[in-house]
């Protein structure tokens, strides 16, 4: 199997570790990846925030550049979401016939970090040591977008010497939303503090997601706050031993 | 151009693009589970709105009637012109007929209603009133603080579905859920404005003896 | 006669979302009230949707439903006017809130009456019917409890179904106390805020109106295109009396309130009230067709209003919210909604149905819309928990989406390129677009940062616009030194 990975710009630039977690732990699992040099971005800031011409440019680039590979992972639910539901949305209004079918090869191939290795390669234990109290916050696009439910719930559960605490509200947004968290930063700022609230409250050392975006949020909130709260990507939890 | 004409115009131009007429998917029940006694679970949902329902045989519903009246205290009683006055003979009550229909003043001064009803649904705790001779005009089981329903066991169906093919459109329908109520404050439920406060329900079981009453609902109505 | 003659609040000039919010948030009472209610009605609403295994089915039919109905518009609405004036009714045709203010006024100066009782109803405060009223020297009382508030309050509503969702109960108390003399029937002596208490308050405030009405003026929530039946769904009775009691009745509806067949109303009598107030079934629903002899008004005049719905009609993605039969359930579960409130969103219409019904009433798919407007389909941080409870499966967040593309759109390229946002856009879709540029970009962030970075984050910076909102109550991951695709090429070359 031909496995792509698409880190997303966001974590190319901000969390790169979050990247290098994902190629260690698939490399432990026995899978290689491959990193195609000509990746960007999926296009759902400028998609979400209305600049729909420069989000499908970078559709036609995303779409070129994943072409060919078995499944393409990426340890973002919400650029996965992105690919797999507004991609062939935005080919069909732009009425490219070709660029629709490659999209329509293309995008189903697309798989959250936990898909791949819940669905696709069977596994919830992943051999992962981790002892430290985790908050999960399951994010609105893990959810309610690409619906992966319980599946990161259940990796966490998998892994030696890690407690998952119970964090009330949890599928409650944590107010990022993209642009939202600068074009109405007194409200996403007001969201993110009762989440951190709940995140404090819990007792947890460590707050995990699927998505580094709220994790960014959610981080600086508690960075600002002096809170002896870490945010670590889902996969950096499952890559550790 | 008329308004009528310049606005149909414009919905007509708006649907320029012939958007399709989907086909409604019915998926939906439109019966209860053939398990489900619907006059057991009719008494269960209206006692749930904190309303008072008490099942008799058809012998035992005019002393049934003669105590609710009597615990609520009303003296002066409304009824429809069409309803079987032998049902409320053994109150204690002035029974007034609404025929010639009462003014609003005189309504408003009964102590109570006693009414009839088209169909009840038992799903939704729900009884209809189409202001036949045994229910009366609207207005007459409206403005009494209190009002008490017979229903009959066979006009209890299981579903909504089931109650609006046996009514008909044309007639003035009232749907009863329980007591008059407001979320308003608080979202909350406070039962008790402008309709009715007290509401309480005689189903006339068709063939079976008298049944014991139902538990009484946790917060008895006052 | 009584009357509120103190200048009646609106929503006129309020100021774009972000900065209503910021009135709402820094309001702590607010906040608290609305808490404590959207969590309430929420966990209710759960409980009511989860005692039907068919809900999905409910809704899917709902929402083929209300798209046969916007599909079949114009023969719809006239079979309905057909099928009331056979009924005795009369139907008028208003293509603007002016024109139906008109309408509604001509009908109640023709009684006579200086005086009527109201129906809490989203489309006459859409239209403003009230003060349009209250110009011609007609005083409408609102009869709902919560529109009483508002009303006595000197306030705006604030949420669909509880328009005073922004008042808690000592507050209401208050507003009674103070108010109610000089519009009638004053509050008993010794008014607690017991919840009863002031819904008692109410009853006999307002039961003297209602013996004395002449004319009473509703919404409607449904009207039955194959019947003309029309259909109120309420709780309180205020509904039942003003239906039931004056000589004549004026109901104002929009023209996508209607459902095709009477059957249908065994797919909306399950959805909406459990959608709205979390109940099985509503206390009270009332159905008339037309006028009854010698039962309620004998006098019945059908309002049908468009003022914005037939330009909303002509955006095939849009349009979908015409489904929309105001239940609140989207409003209740909006995180956003739950932290500003209604009046943030500067109309009667709030929470995330307004954000998407709003702009389009106002014509966005025909033509530029002004600063507040434009600033309504932004007020969402796309969460999608509205989507999932929404009973006719109105895709909120996509056509939120949607109409930032038309904002973006209309402001052109000039607008575009002058403001931040603009910007920012065009260089990052510059960086994005190619690989060689975005790692040019991402090594002078991460050497940049590395100058003011501490343990991996960004304390405060004094940027101006977006960048530095962004500091407000928040730090910012610093970009780090070594982007991953950097590292990639690193440890590529160093295994090979």
């Amino acid at each position: 199997m031909r496995v792509a990975l698409f880190v997303t710009c966001f974590n190319d630039l901000l969390f790169p570790e979050v990247g290098r977690a994902v190629v260690t732990l698939l490399r432990r699992l026995g899978h290689e990846v491959d990193f195609p040099a000509g990746q960007t971005c999926c296009g759902q800031l400028h998609f979400n925030a209305g600049y729909r011409d420069q989000a499908l440019s970078l559709v036609r680039r995303f779409t070129r550049v994943f072409a060919g590979f078995d499944a393409v992972v990426t340890p973002s639910a919400s650029c996965a979401a992105m690919v797999r539901t507004h991609h062939a949305l935005l080919v069909r209004e732009a009425g490219d016939g070709a660029l629709e079918a490659a999209v329509g090869e293309v995008a189903p191939r697309v798989r959250e970090l936990s898909e791949l290795l819940v669905d696709d390669l069977g596994l919830t234990d992943v051999g992962a040591r981790f002892p430290h109290p985790v908050a999960f916050h399951p994010t609105c696009h893990s959810i309610r977008l690409l619906g992966i439910g319980d599946r990161p719930r259940r990796l966490l559960e998998a892994v030696d010497g890690l407690t998952l605490v119970d964090l009330p509200g949890a599928d409650e947004c944590c107010g990022f939303g993209g642009t939202f968290a600068v074009k109405n930063a007194g409200t996403s700022v007001a969201m993110g503090t009762d989440k951190v609230a709940a995140v404090r409250a819990s007792g947890a050392a460590v707050l995990t997601s699927a998505d580094t975006s709220c994790l960014m949020h959610l981080g600086g909130l508690l960075s600002r706050a002096h809170a002896p709260v870490r945010v670590m990507h889902l996969a950096e939890i499952l890559a550790s031993r | 151009m008329s308004a009528r004409d310049a606005m149909l115009g414009r919905i007509r131009a708006s649907l320029a693009d012939r958007p399709p007429v989907p086909g409604v998917p019915r998926g939906y029940r439109t019966s209860s589970p053939p398990d489900v006694d619907p006059v057991a679970l009719f008494s269960e949902r209206v006692r749930d709105y904190r309303a008072t329902v008490h099942r008799r045989a058809p012998a035992d519903v005019g002393a049934t009637i003669a105590t609710a009246l009597a615990t609520r205290g009303a003296r002066r009683v409304g009824i429809p012109p069409g309803f079987d006055r032998a049902l409320i003979a053994r109150a204690a009550v002035e029974v007034v007929v609404d025929e010639p229909p009462l003014a609003r003043a005189e309504l408003d001064a009964l102590d109570g209603v006693v009414t009839a009803c088209a169909v009840a649904i038992a799903e939704t705790g729900t009884i209809v009133i189409d202001a036949g001779p045994d229910q009366g005009r609207r207005a007459l089981s409206l403005l009494p603080d209190y009002h008490l329903c017979v229903v009959g066991a066979d006009q209890i169906v299981g579903t909504v579905a089931e109650a609006l093919a046996r009514l008909d459109p044309r007639r003035p329908l009232t749907w009863i859920s329980g007591p008059s109520a407001t979320s308003d404050i608080e979202l909350q439920r406070v039962e008790g404005v402008h309709g009715p406060r007290t509401f309480d329900v005689v189903i006339v079981e068709a063939l079976s003896p008298a049944l014991p009453d139902p538990p009484a609902p946790q917060e008895a109505v006052p | 006669m009584a009357t509120l003659r103190e200048p009646v609040p609106t929503f006129a000039g309020t100021p774009p979302f972000p900065k209503a919010a910021a009135a709402a948030l820094a309001d702590r009472q607010l906040r608290e009230n609305l808490r404590r209610a959207t969590t309430t009605i929420r966990d209710k609403r759960a409980r009511a949707v989860a005692e039907r295994d068919d809900w999905e089915a409910l809704r899917l039919a709902g929402a083929a439903i209300k798209d046969e109905v916007l599909a079949r518009l114009p023969e719809l609405l006239v079979k309905l006017e057909e099928r009331v004036t056979a009924a005795g009714g009369a139907v008028h045709w208003a293509r603007d809130a002016a024109e139906a203010n008109a309408i509604v006024a001509g009908i109640v100066k023709d009684t006579g009456a200086t005086e009527v009782v109201k129906v809490k109803s989203m489309a006459t405060q859409e239209i403003g019917l009230n003060e349009a009223l209250a110009r011609e020297g007609i005083a409408a009382w609102e009869t709902d409890l919560a529109e009483l508030i508002v009303q006595l309050g000197q306030d705006l509503p604030s949420h669909f179904l509880v328009p005073a969702i922004h008042r808690n109960r000592s507050e209401i108390r208050d507003i009674f106390r103070r108010r109610m003399a000089a519009a009638g029937r004053p509050a008993p002596d010794g008014l607690t805020d017991e919840p009863r208490a002031l819904a008692e308050a109410a009853r006999l405030h307002l039961r003297e109106k209602f013996l004395r009405a002449r004319v009473a003026i509703s919404g409607a929530n449904f009207a039955i295109a194959e019947t003309g039946t029309v259909i109120v769904v309420e709780s309180e009775g205020n509904g039942r009396m003003c239906l039931t009691l004056p000589e004549t009745l004026i109901t104002v509806m929009g023209i996508e309130k209607l459902l095709p067949r009477w059957q249908d109303l065994e797919v909306f009598l399950q959805l909406l009230p459990r959608s709205s107030t979390a109940e099985r079934m509503n206390p009270y629903t009332s159905m008339w067709t037309g006028v009854t002899s010698d039962d309620g008004p004998q006098a019945f005049h059908l309002v049908l209003l468009d003022n914005g719905r037939s330009d909303t009609l002509s955006d095939p993605t849009g349009r979908q919210a015409l489904r929309c039969i105001k239940c609140s359930a989207c409003l209740n579960v909006c995180p956003v909604y739950e932290r500003t409130g209604g009046a943030a969103y500067g109309s009667p219409y709030a929470g995330p149905i307004g954000a998407i019904l709003v702009p389009q009433l106002r014509g966005i798919a025909r033509h530029p819309v002004d600063e507040q407007t434009a600033s309504l389909p932004y007020a969402s941080s796309l969460c999608g928990a509205c989507f999932e409870v929404c009973p006719v499966r109105i895709d909120i967040p996509e056509v939120l989406v949607h109409l930032r593309g038309q904002v973006v759109r209309q402001r052109g390229w000039r607008q575009r390129t002058l403001s931040q946002e603009a910007l920012l856009m065009r260089s990052l879709g510059l960086a994005l677009g190619e690989p060689r540029r975005l790692a040019a970009a991402e090594r002078l962030a991460g050497l940049a940062a590395g100058t003011v970075a501490r343990d991996g984050w960004i304390g405060r910076l004094p940027l101006p616009g977006l960048l530095g909102a962004w500091f407000r109550g928040r730090d910012l991951r610093a970009p780090a030194r070594m982007s991953f695709r950097r590292w990639w090429a690193r440890q590529r070359r160093g295994t090979t």
